[in-house]
C-alpha cells in the first residue's frame, strides 16, 4: 500500500527551509564556540601538566611490557603457570589485607558516629540554630574536601607510623561525607511525626529520637555500608603514606621492581573489593529491599 | 478537661497479634546485629594498637601541630605554589578528557541494547570493573615507572583509573537511553552507525557531558592526591612541606585546594546547568 506523502508548494517550503537553516546554523555556531573553547582549554592544560607526546610514544611501550614483566615469574615463566611461587607470600600478604578490611571498617564505624551525632545539626529541619547549622556544614565540608591520604600523612606524624593514624584518617574523611550524607536523608524526611511528637510536649531530643529516626536509620545504614567499600579502595592505599594495610607491601613491591609480586597483590586487592562489593551489594538488598541496592 | 478513654490493652493485644507478639527471632535480630557489629569494632581496635595513651599523646601532638598552622603563610614560595595549582587542575581537566573519549567507543560495547550478546559484553564490564577495583594512586605509581615521574604520569593515571568509572557510567547511560527514536531511524532505513549517531548519541551526551564536569571536579581533588606518590602537582608540594614540617606552609596549600576546588565546583555547576538544565544539576 501507498500513501502519498504530501508536500508543500515551493514558495511555502522555501521559508520554512530558510528559518529551519538559520536555527540550525546558530547552534551549530554555539557549538562551534563551545567547541573552540573547550579546545583552548585543553590545550593550555597540556602545557601546564607537561604532556609530551613523544615521552608517550617512546614509552608506550613500556607500559605494555610493564605489564608483560609483573605478569611473569622470576624463572622466565608466566605467572599463572605456576600459582604457588607466583602467590608465595599469601600468608603475610591475607594477613595485611585483613588489617586493611579492618582499618576501613574500624574507620567508616567511627565516621558514622560521628556524622550521627553531627547531622541532625546540619540538616535544614532539624537544626536547633542557624549558626550551629553554618558551622556543622562547613566543618563536614573540610572533613570531606581535604583528601584522606593528606589527613593521613599528617596523622602519621602526629600519632605515629601504624594502622591507628589510616584509621583516624578514614574516619574523617567518612564524617564529612557521611555527614552531608546523612543530613540529606533528614531534609527529606516527612516531619509531620515530628509535629506529633512535639505537640505531646516532647524535646527536641526526642523528636529526633522518636520521629526522625525511625524513618531514616535504614537509609543511613545503608550510606555506611556503602561507605564502608568506597574505604576498602582508600584503606589500600593508606600504607603508601605508612598509615598501614596492605599498601605498605605495594609499594615496596612497586618501588623496589619485585614484579610477580606486583600482580599479586594487584589480584588480592581486586579480588578482595570484589568481594565486598558483592556482598555489601547482597547484605543492603537483603536489609533494605532492592530500592537501596542502588 | 476531658480525660481520654484508657485503652483496652488486652482487646488490643487480640487484635493486633502482629505488634505485640513478634516473635523472638524478629525482636533479636536487630540487638544481636548491634553486638556483632560493636565487638568486631572492639576486635579491631584492639588489633589495630589502639591505646587511650596513644590517643591522647597523639591528640595533643595534632593541637601542637594545629597550633603551629596559625597563621597560614605561603613564605616566599608563592608563585611555585600557584604554577603546582596549575598543574594540578591541568591534570584534572586533561587526564578527565583523555579517559572520556576513550571510554565513549568502549562503553558501547559495554551497553546491552546495543550489544545484546553477553559473551562480549561481559569481559568489557568485568575489564571495566577490574580496573576501577585499582586505586588512582596506584596507577600513578605504575605511570611513573613507564613515563617517569612528574605531572606527564599523573594525567594517564587519572586517565586509566576513570577510563574504567567513565565506562561503566556511559554505558549504563546508553542501556537508560530511550528505544523509540533508535528505532525510528531503523524505520527510516539508517545503518546500525546511523543508530547510534542520530538516535543514541543526542539523548546520552547531555548526561555525558555532566558526568564528565562532575568527574573533573572529584578529579581535582584526586589530582591533588597522586602528587604524593610523586605525580606531580600541588600534591608534591604538600607531601614535601608535611615531611619537613613546614606547618605554615602546608596549612595555607590545604587552604589553596579548598578554594581551588570549591572555585571548580561553582564553574562546573554552572557549565552543568548551561549544559542540561536545572533538574539535572541537583
Amino acid at each position: 500500500m501507498t500513501t502519498a506523502v504530501s508536500i508543500l508548494p515551493a514558495p511555502q517550503l522555501a521559508a520554512l527551509d530558510e528559518s529551519y537553516r538559520q536555527a540550525v546554523a546558530r547552534k551549530r555556531l554555539r557549538l562551534m564556540l563551545a567547541a573552540a573553547a573547550a579546545f583552548a582549554v585543553l590545550v593550555i592544560a597540556a602545557i601546564g601538566a607537561e604532556v609530551n607526546l613523544r615521552t608517550l610514544f617512546t614509552f608506550f611501550g613500556n607500559f605494555v611490557s610493564y605489564f608483560d614483566r609483573i605478569l611473569t615469574l622470576e624463572d622466565g615463566t608466566r605467572v599463572w603457570s605456576n600459582p604457588a611461587e607466583w602467590f608465595w607470600g599469601w600468608r603475610k600478604w591475607l594477613w595485611m589485607l585483613g588489617e586493611t578490611i579492618l582499618i576501613s571498617y574500624v574507620g567508616t564505624m567511627i565516621g558514622a558516629v560521628f556524622a550521627f551525632a553531627l547531622n541532625f545539626f546540619a540538616a535544614q529541619n532539624t537544626s536547633p540554630a542557624p549558626w550551629l547549622r553554618f558551622a556543622v556544614r562547613r566543618l563536614l565540608e573540610f572533613a570531606r574536601t581535604v583528601p584522606g591520604i593528606v589527613f593521613a600523612l599528617i596523622f602519621v606524624i602526629a600519632f605515629g607510623l601504624g594502622p591507628m593514624a589510616g584509621v583516624l584518617a578514614i574516619a574523617i574523611h567518612s564524617t564529612g561525607a557521611l555527614g552531608k550524607l546523612f543530613s540529606e536523608i533528614v531534609e527529606n524526611a516527612d516531619m509531620k511525626p515530628i509535629e506529633g511528637v512535639r505537640s505531646t510536649g516532647g524535646s527536641w531530643l526526642s523528636c529526633m529520637r522518636f520521629a526522625v529516626l525511625p524513618q531514616v536509620a535504614a537509609g543511613y545504614a545503608s550510606y555506611a555500608l556503602l561507605r564502608f567499600e568506597i574505604n576498602v579502595r582508600e584503606a589500600s592505599v593508606m600504607g603508601f603514606v605508612g598509615a598501614g594495610g596492605i599498601g605498605q607491601e605495594l609499594v615496596v613491591a612497586i618501588r623496589k621492581f619485585y614484579y610477580s609480586d606486583v600482580s599479586a597483590i594487584l589480584v588480592t586487592i581486586i579480588v578482595t573489593v570484589f568481594i565486598i562489593d558483592i556482598s555489601t551489594g547482597w547484605l543492603r538488598g537483603r536489609l533494605f529491599g532492592k530500592d537501596a541496592r542502588a | 478537661m476531658s480525660q481520654l478513654p484508657k485503652p483496652d490493652r488486652e482487646q488490643l493485644r487480640a487484635k493486633y497479634p502482629d505488634v505485640f507478639n513478634r516473635p523472638a527471632s524478629a525482636r533479636l535480630t536487630m540487638p544481636a546485629m548491634i553486638v556483632g557489629a560493636s565487638a568486631i569494632f572492639v576486635v579491631g581496635l584492639v588489633d589495630l594498637d589502639f591505646s587511650p595513651a596513644k590517643l591522647l599523646s597523639g591528640l595533643s601532638q595534632l593541637g601542637w601541630i594545629t597550633l603551629m598552622m596559625i597563621p597560614p603563610d605561603p613564605g616566599p614560595s608563592l608563585p611555585a605554589y600557584l604554577s603546582a595549582l596549575g598543574e594540578t587542575l591541568s591534570i584534572a581537566v586533561l587526564g578527565t578528557t583523555i579517559a572520556a573519549i576513550a571510554a565513549l567507543p568502549v562503553s558501547l560495547l559495554a551497553a546491552r541494547n546495543i550489544i545484546p550478546s553477553g559473551l562480549l559484553r561481559l569481559p568489557v564490564r568485568r575489564a571495566f570493573d577490574s580496573i576501577r577495583g585499582v586505586d588512582t594512586l596506584i596507577w600513578a605509581l605504575v605511570w611513573i615507572n613507564v613515563v617517569g615521574l612528574g605531572p606527564f604520569a599523573g594525567v594517564l593515571a587519572i586517565a586509566v583509573s576513570d577510563f574504567g568509572a567513565f565506562g561503566k557510567l556511559f554505558s549504563e547511560a546508553i542501556e537508560a537511553a530511550d528505544k523509540k527514536q533508535v528505532e525510528g531511524i531503523r524505520a527510516s532505513g539508517g545503518t546500525a552507525l546511523h543508530e547510534i549517531r542520530f538516535g543514541l548519541m543526542p539523548q546520552v551526551l547531555p548526561v555525558i557531558a555532566g558526568q564528565v564536569l562532575y568527574f573533573i571536579e572529584s578529579n581535582t581533588r584526586s589530582a591533588t592526591i597522586i602528587g604524593i606518590v610523586g605525580a606531580g602537582g600541588i600534591g608534591l608540594q604538600l607531601a614535601e612541606q608535611i615531611r619537613v614540617l613546614e606547618w605554615q606552609k602546608v596549612s595555607f596549600l590545604i587552604l589553596m585546594i579548598l578554594i581551588a576546588v570549591a572555585a571548580i565546583d561553582w564553574i562546573s555547576g554552572k557549565l552543568r546547568f548551561a549544559v542540561i538544565g536545572q533538574r539535572a544539576v541537583a
